[in-house]
């Protein structure tokens, strides 16, 4: 079995090593993102969002519902950590000996 | 173990850094206010501000004036990101058709650009809490590893 999810990671790891020359050049104005929503963003972002900052104008604005849920994400993160870090009983399960005394009053 | 109850560092740490607090916070605000027109905004904003606050905890411990910690901390974290979908629902109320249309905000400003900037800065206000809180929380859940009871106080 771990052999098995060895050969899938190199085999995933090689498709995506091999993808790497093809890719478009850094700052080449033909590839498919700069051909898309790119120039319309550019053109029309300070009247849409009346933000001077194409940058704000697209995660707060355009993209305002992923920023959301990626504000979310950070929060549940954090908290996730406080929960697994604290060592607080409560809301705990039971240690080991704890279940093996438990097991013996069941039965 | 550190607990960050306590003072500790000396008077190098007390000298150098107490200069530094007031300064990075108020930096903090400013990359906040001026998000929408330069780079900036609430993700960077929040790690400022929660530098300035971590910093006066070191020098000061738990005698600090903005000694945020401990369950206040989850709270203000989540109160960010409410603030933010709040933000969304404002529109909503306004009669938007979609969530966080900013033209429907409550409010009637001209021109519309201006309810965009209202909105905007609410929701850089709710991302810089939360990222402020959250890290804050991911300092103090890593030292209280170290306290005997293990307990938020």
């Amino acid at each position: 079995m771990r052999g098995l999810v060895a050969v899938i990671l190199a085999v995933i790891t090689a498709t995506f090593c091999s993808v790497v020359p093809n890719l478009p050049a850094i700052g080449d104005a033909n590839s498919a993102p700069n051909r898309h929503v790119t120039p319309t963003f550019i053109e029309r972002s300070a009247e849409d969002t009346g933000s001077p900052n194409i940058v704000t104008g697209v995660i707060i604005d355009y993209r305002g519902f992923d920023t959301m849920w990626e504000t979310s994400v950070m929060f549940l993160a954090g908290l996730t950590t406080v929960l697994i870090l604290t060592r607080n009983p409560v809301g705990r399960r039971p240690e080991e000996e704890n279940v093996a005394e438990a097991g013996t009053v069941i039965k | 173990m550190i607990k960050l109850k306590d003072p500790f560092g000396g008077i190098i740490l007390n000298v150098a850094f107490r200069a530094l607090v007031p300064f990075t916070i108020v930096y903090g605000i400013y990359v906040l206010c001026l998000g929408e027109f330069s780079p900036g905004g609430g993700f960077q904003a929040g790690a400022l501000l929660s530098v300035g606050v971590l910093l006066a905890r070191l020098i000061l411990g738990s005698d600090a004036k903005f000694n945020i910690a401990g369950q206040t901390s989850i709270v203000m974290a989540g109160l960010g990101t409410f603030l933010y979908a709040f933000t969304g629902w404002l529109t909503l109320f306004g009669g938007a058709d979609y969530f966080l249309d900013y033209n429907y905000m409550p409010v009637h400003l001209e021109p519309a650009h201006e309810m965009h900037a209202l909105a905007i800065f609410m929701i850089e206000i709710g991302v810089a809490i939360c990222v402020m809180m959250t890290i804050i929380n991911l300092l103090d859940s890593i030292v209280k590893m170290g306290d005997d009871d293990g307990r938020t106080e």
